[in-house]
């Protein structure tokens, strides 16, 4: 009976942070293109970002509302289904939560009015501020979530009052805790690239169905120099944040390669069967000692097994095993973009190479499915805590029953169904209608005869 | 003299609460409204008329909510419990009316769906807010530190008379809105209704301030008893003169007038509802120190806060500021 409902709850906090997740993962992306087309669009006055920049924040205004939305949601789901952690841990992460609130969500939603419908009002200076500003509260919202929920994977800095509640001692290293700043870097750099796979995705298509479209084709060639440096470089922040997960979170790590017995030398399970009720893989595909090398350093680095974590405190293993590779398989197929992408805009072939142009569209989801595969692995990788060693899940839920949460959660599912799928809809028949060049193209910004004058603007790079 | 912070965090939060009843109160109204205006360019500028604010306008409701789990950590954890269907129905509400500001302009086949998602997701939020409102006045069961009631609690003819006037004062909100930012036969309409709505929130106003007494003694003493009945007493006296001089400013032709003294009763009922529910924040139950987060939280936070609210409150009054005066035609792309 109390499982069912933790079990639910569990269930309802999944499914709605992971369709929430995906709207921040977008807008954090989207609001730095944003910036970044209308910056663009201001020093050189080619009518081709501004055209970019108008087809996108129709796309950023759509998604944004539906991450407002879905955000609202989270904010209330800590009291009505996990009261009990929010009495106990809030003290500690209740302030970052209120920071976030203080330091972006006002900023975003104030600034997004100007820079949606305030374009005739204040002016290009002010509306490129605006657009800059709200890129600097999505930034500023990940920056704070992930400061609380870094904090909640290695809680430092506290100690614990008689009433089982989490004072912290020090904000500054509660805050920064030791796995915040890489973190931030690989969530950052994930919705980066995310927003770079959609609009690759959107572009590429465009160019498949009216070949030669102009702004599609420099939008692909954002989008792909965006993959080639950004993907990579991911990789590198991904495994510096595992090596930090086999420090403070040995019991993860041992699930995300399912790892069982403590050993040096471990091998490395490219494809595995973990199954908890054996405490062992029933299958597996291994590289003898590129286990060890690749968690460690060394081949002969002694990596914890998760019988020693006792069965008690284990990780669905299958579930974090599978998520971590599905993560980085798809990291491997954006690299893979990225870099022939580049090759084919050296060789010039781009545009014509259908069958990349098919790949990039495709690609369109990935990044998103990569961000959810990633959060997955985090999360329930350190069940069965909701703080770190400190507070079991199953002792941090209100005290609600089974059929409520059934109840509210049958209504997330199906509301989610409808909204946000027909939301997604909307996008992308955006997408496929594609950008729409300016009906009549405004009046230069340039003094006739200034040097700018003479120079092209619809040419291509 | 030490600082009291569990006292000034409740008033931060009350203001963040106030904010919201107000700011999402009118654009919530709008939505309530929306099926007496033409379709079309009324409804259109209705839209646009909130489209730039809606969302700083609701994230008062996200720092009310945050700054309830960050300050007070136990209000929070047996409020919400208690309240878990309206709670669910407001966040639902929610959903609906604000995908629908964009929604709504995508598909013109889809339109008359968005429009109806619109209206009956702010019914349903305000309503939702409303029995809230009343289910905490008349008192949830405690039990140790948590929730100890059942799942029906909040549901008695005290909380729908709250949510139904919390309907009617934001349709009122609504309504003074669309006299200031809107022309010709839409600001007739809407002083049409504002008057309709204003003597519709005063009788509210009456009804539950009538009830309120009869639900715990400790009200009834709190509003009744000298020497305290000479501040309470103000209280309504200023509803009275509220009112007339509402009905006065819409009957005159005033534009701005009627939504600023609207706004002054409900910062009016609110100052009541702080009479009646002060010292204590889960009313009969748990008191504002005892709900408190530790030092360490409210302190660390109150720095923070005390410099970044009034930049919140620079950059909104700003953002106001731009899109000043009546809706015109630009808005939804």
């Amino acid at each position: 009976m109390h499982l069912d409902a933790v079990l639910l709850a569990r269930l309802q906090f999944a499914f709605t942070i992971a369709w929430h997740i995906i709207f921040p993962a977008f807008t954090i992306g989207l609001a730095s293109y944003l910036a970044v087309l209308e910056g663009l669009w201001l020093a050189t006055g080619r009518a081709a970002f501004d055209v970019l920049y108008r087809f996108w924040v129709k796309i950023f205004a759509l998604s944004f509302g539906m991450g407002v939305v879905s955000g609202v949601v989270m904010s209330y789901e800590f009291g009505t289904n996990w009261s009990v952690f929010a009495a106990k841990a809030s003290p500690a992460i209740g302030p970052m939560l209120g920071f976030e609130v203080l330091t972006a969500f006002f900023l975003e939603a104030s600034f997004l009015g100007v820079m949606l419908f305030g374009r005739q009002k204040v002016g290009k200076a002010l509306h490129f501020l605006a657009t800059c500003i709200v890129a600097l509260g999505t930034l500023s919202s990940a920056f704070w979530i992930i400061s609380a929920n870094s904090w909640m994977q290695h809680p430092v800095a506290f100690m614990m009052d008689e009433r089982g509640r989490f004072i912290v001692t020090d904000w500054a290293k509660a805050i920064f805790s030791p796995t915040m700043p890489l973190r931030f870097v690989h969530m950052v750099l994930a919705a980066y690239l995310s927003t770079a796979l959609v609009v690759g995705a959107a572009s590429a298509f465009m160019l498949l169905k009216r070949p030669g479209q102009a702004e599609s084709r420099i939008a692909l060639r954002m989008a792909i120099g965006m993959a080639l440096v950004v993907a990579p470089l991911q990789l590198l922040v991904g495994d510096a944040a595992g090596k930090q997960v086999a420090e403070v979170q040995p019991a993860k790590l041992a699930a995300i390669e399912a790892f069982w017995d403590t050993k040096g030398h471990q091998a490395f399970n490219v494809i595995a069967w973990p199954d908890r009720g054996v405490q062992a893989n029933r299958f597996a595909l291994a590289v003898p000692e590129l286990g060890s090398w690749i968690t460690h350093g060394r081949a002969d680095a002694v990596v914890t097994g998760l019988k020693d974590v006792g069965v008690r405190n284990q990780p669905p293993v299958a579930v974090v095993f599978w998520a971590f590779r599905i993560m980085v398989g798809l990291g491997v197929l954006m690299i893979l973009e990225g870099v022939a992408g580049a090759v084919l805009w050296l060789t010039g072939r781009l545009d014509r190479t259908k069958l990349f142009l098919a790949f990039a569209t495709l690609m369109g989801p990935a990044g998103f499915m990569a961000v959810i595969a990633g959060w997955t692995t985090a999360e329930v990788g350190r069940q069965p805590y909701v703080v770190y060693g400190w507070l079991r899940t199953a002792d941090a839920v209100a005290p609600v029953g089974p059929a409520q949460v059934s109840v509210s959660l049958l209504a997330f599912l199906v509301v989610y169904a409808v909204v946000f799928c027909v939301g997604a809809l909307y996008i992308l028949r955006m997408m496929a209608e594609g950008p729409a060049p300016l009906a009549k193209p405004p009046p230069p910004d340039r003094a006739p005869g200034s040097p700018m004058a003479a120079a092209p603007t619809e040419d291509l790079p | 003299m030490t600082v009291d912070l569990p006292l000034i965090w409740a008033g931060l939060l009350a203001f963040a609460v106030f904010a919201y009843v107000v700011m999402d109160g009118f654009d919530l109204g709008i939505g309530i409204l929306f099926p007496t205006l033409a379709p079309g360019d009324e409804r259109d500028k209705a839209m646009n008329s909130v489209a730039p604010v809606w969302d700083g306008n609701e994230t008062w409701l996200v720092l009310g909510g945050g700054g309830m789990m960050a300050a007070f950590p136990l209000a929070y954890s047996i409020i919400l419990p208690a309240l878990y269907a309206p709670i669910i129905a407001m966040l639902l509400g929610l959903i609906f009316r604000g995908v629908a500001f964009e929604f709504r302009s995508r598909n013109p086949r889809h339109r008359a769906f968005w429009e109806l998602a619109f209206t009956g997701g702010s019914l349903v939020a305000a309503l939702a807010q409303g029995i809230t409102l009343g289910a905490l006045l008349q008192g949830v069961t405690v039990a140790g530190r948590a929730y100890g009631g059942g799942w029906w609690e909040w549901l008695s003819p005290f909380s729908l008379l709250t949510g139904v006037s919390l309907v009617i004062g934001y349709a009122l909100l609504g309504s003074t809105w669309l006299v200031m930012k809107s022309e010709g036969a839409m600001q007739a309409h809407a002083r049409r209704m504002a008057g309709r709505l204003g003597a519709g929130t005063v009788a509210c106003i009456v009804l539950v301030s009538a009830a309120t007494p009869f639900l715990k003694h400790r009200y009834a003493e709190r509003w009744f008893a000298m020497p305290n009945v000479l501040f309470t007493a103000q209280i309504p006296l200023l509803v009275a003169l509220g009112a007339v001089l509402f009905f006065l400013s819409l009957r005159k032709g005033y534009e701005r007038w009627p939504f600023l003294l609207a706004l002054g009763l409900f910062g009016l009922s609110f100052a009541g509802l702080g009479v009646s529910i002060f010292p204590d924040i889960v009313p009969g139950a748990v008191s504002i120190q005892e709900a408190a987060a530790p030092a360490a939280s409210l302190s660390f936070m109150l720095a923070g806060a005390a410099i970044i609210i009034p930049i919140i409150l620079a950059y909104t009054s700003y953002a106001y500021w731009v899109f000043r005066g009546k809706v015109g035609e630009e808005g939804y792309h």
